[in-house]
């Protein structure tokens, strides 16, 4: 219908993100008829979101044609930024950046690494920035998800985790159930959508690919290459974080300082 | 079979004859803060190789914050801690915890089977527990047969004596009880106060316990202090504790 109205594709497409919003917020104006306010934090997310994505649309086109190492740039700003996000997801946990920071910037770095000195991902900016990007924004959620979760482990075990370090235990000996607990957590996402490729859903890159005309099949396959990297920054990634944020439970004495932080923060 | 219960000579300890004669623990001025919150105040005690001494005090005294400074669970503000006459700071804290046991309020029992757990301490150190010692262990805390019962399964006495049992394993110079019978109905309350009157009998162990029961604390215990709102405010015998205790109520 819109098509109809606007011949103009720059006001084609500015409809099209009204409209879209306009919709949005509908939605959030019918759950505030259920007693349920989202009406503030919906448009407040609308508008940062169109604003996210159109500065980072222009600034692609200033990168697509520039030289590569600007794409390097753009990926690791958007590294640090998944660090600080996932960082604020965290609570109790001293120091918690440094951990967010090293974990997305080494699990996600290392697998962009290997996946372009493989050929797997091409080195252009037009397919290193979406994929890496993508990789990134895992990174950040699964370092959120198992750091949350490994928080949450140990706040509701301190009788356990102090019970074992009472006996004389290493801190790493008494937190490997809570570890293991974090990483398999943060990971079931990435192992869901591998599982459900293709049956529940038709991933981004994919519909993306063949909206723009590619063979499906090409499609697929490059669909499950990504998936597959999605899924081993995910496990690179939720093993860092496990492995940084224990130095960041304990004190040098091996003391749980997890504990005194919930307990000052009551 | 039960040779391998009793304290066994151990070159990190003095003689043990007479029995008394040793400072086993002593605090100097020892102190604990959380944010602006003090829990420990100044604290200064000897206590004596053999002795065992009952700390009493009301809810919130911070009797169980001063526990948690002997085997450095938690870290003095200022102050510090000696075990025979080291300051344990210069003690690795795995090789410090093992010295100084401690049974806790809750057992805290790891999931698996109780000889699993009996196993978890001497592991930490290469030591892996025979299965007659398991049995000798149990046998100690009147649990004969229970090594391959499920935690899951116990009642709570049964676990209490578990933990016991656990923190016996690595044959303890000096053993922290914070309330190892609050949790219990008065029957189990009975049967671990009896066992624990007799193990840190026999075994000659210095014991620190915090304990509400005013009997109970008469009943085990050769000394008492009295600590309110953070501070030690007597020491002394356990009927004239308990007296400065009820003037404080």
């Amino acid at each position: 219908m819109l098509n109809q109205l606007f011949n103009d594709p720059i006001a084609l497409r500015t409809a099209q993100v009204v409209g879209a919003a306009a919709f949005a917020l509908v939605v959030a104006f019918l759950a505030r008829r259920q007693g349920i306010h989202l009406q503030r934090e919906a448009a407040i997310a609308l508008v940062r979101g169109i604003t996210q994505i159109v500065i980072v649309g222009l600034l692609l086109t200033f990168v697509l044609g520039g030289a590569q190492w600007l794409s390097a740039f753009l990926l690791l700003g958007m590294m640090l930024a998944g660090a600080v996000i996932a960082a604020r997801r965290t609570k109790h946990i001293p120091g918690i950046l440094n951990v967010t920071t090293r974990s997305i910037l080494v699990g996600a770095g290392l697998v962009i690494g290997i996946m372009v000195a493989l050929g797997i991902i091409d080195r252009a900016p037009a397919t290193l920035i979406p994929v890496g990007s993508m990789l990134i924004a895992n990174a950040m959620n699964t370092t959120a998800l198992a750091l949350d979760r490994f928080r949450a482990e140990v706040e509701s075990h301190t009788g356990q985790i102090e019970a074992g370090l009472a006996l004389g235990a290493a801190p790493s000996a008494v937190v490997a159930p809570y570890v293991e607990a974090a990483v398999q957590a943060s990971i079931i996402p990435s192992i869901n959508s591998l599982r459900s490729l293709g049956i529940v859903w038709i991933p981004g890159v994919m519909a993306g690919m063949v909206l723009a005309g590619s063979d499906p099949v090409l499609a697929a396959s490059y669909q499950f290459v990504v998936v597959a990297m999605l899924f081993a920054t995910a496990g690179t990634t939720a093993l860092l974080c496990t492995m940084f944020v224990r130095s960041h439970v304990f004190s040098r004495a091996e003391q749980l300082t997890l504990r005194t932080k919930v307990r000052e923060s009551k | 079979m039960i040779s391998t219960l009793t304290r066994q000579t151990d070159s990190r300890l003095p003689p043990t004859t007479p029995s008394h004669r040793y400072t086993a623990i002593e605090t100097r001025n020892l102190s604990h803060s959380v944010g602006d919150k003090v829990l420990v105040n100044d604290v200064s005690l000897h206590v004596r190789q053999g002795e065992v001494l009952a700390i009493v005090g009301p809810n919130g005294a911070g009797k169980s914050s001063f526990l948690r400074l002997l085997n450095r669970l938690d870290e003095p503000t200022s102050g510090t801690v000696l075990l025979y006459g080291h300051d344990y700071r210069e003690i690795a804290p795995r090789d410090l915890r093992r010295r100084v046991g401690m049974v806790m309020q809750s057992a805290y029992l790891f999931p698996g089977a109780v000889a699993e757990n009996l196993r978890f301490g001497p592991r930490q150190h290469g030591q892996d527990l025979a299965p007659s010692e398991i049995e000798a262990l149990l046998e100690q805390v009147g649990l004969e047969g229970f090594a391959g019962r499920d935690v899951w399964h116990l009642s709570g006495g049964e676990a209490q004596r578990v933990s016991l049992a656990r923190a016996l394993a690595n044959q303890p110079e000096v053993l922290l009880l914070d309330e190892p019978t609050s949790a219990l109905d008065e029957r189990a309350e009975r049967e671990i106060e009896a066992l624990l009157t007799r193990i840190l009998s026999d075994q000659h162990l210095t014991a620190l316990m915090i304990t509400h029961d005013s009997a109970q604390a008469a009943r085990i215990a050769n000394r008492a202090i009295l600590i309110n709102a953070g501070r030690l405010i007597f020491d002394g015998s356990v009927q004239e504790a308990l007296h400065a205790e009820s003037t404080l109520q």
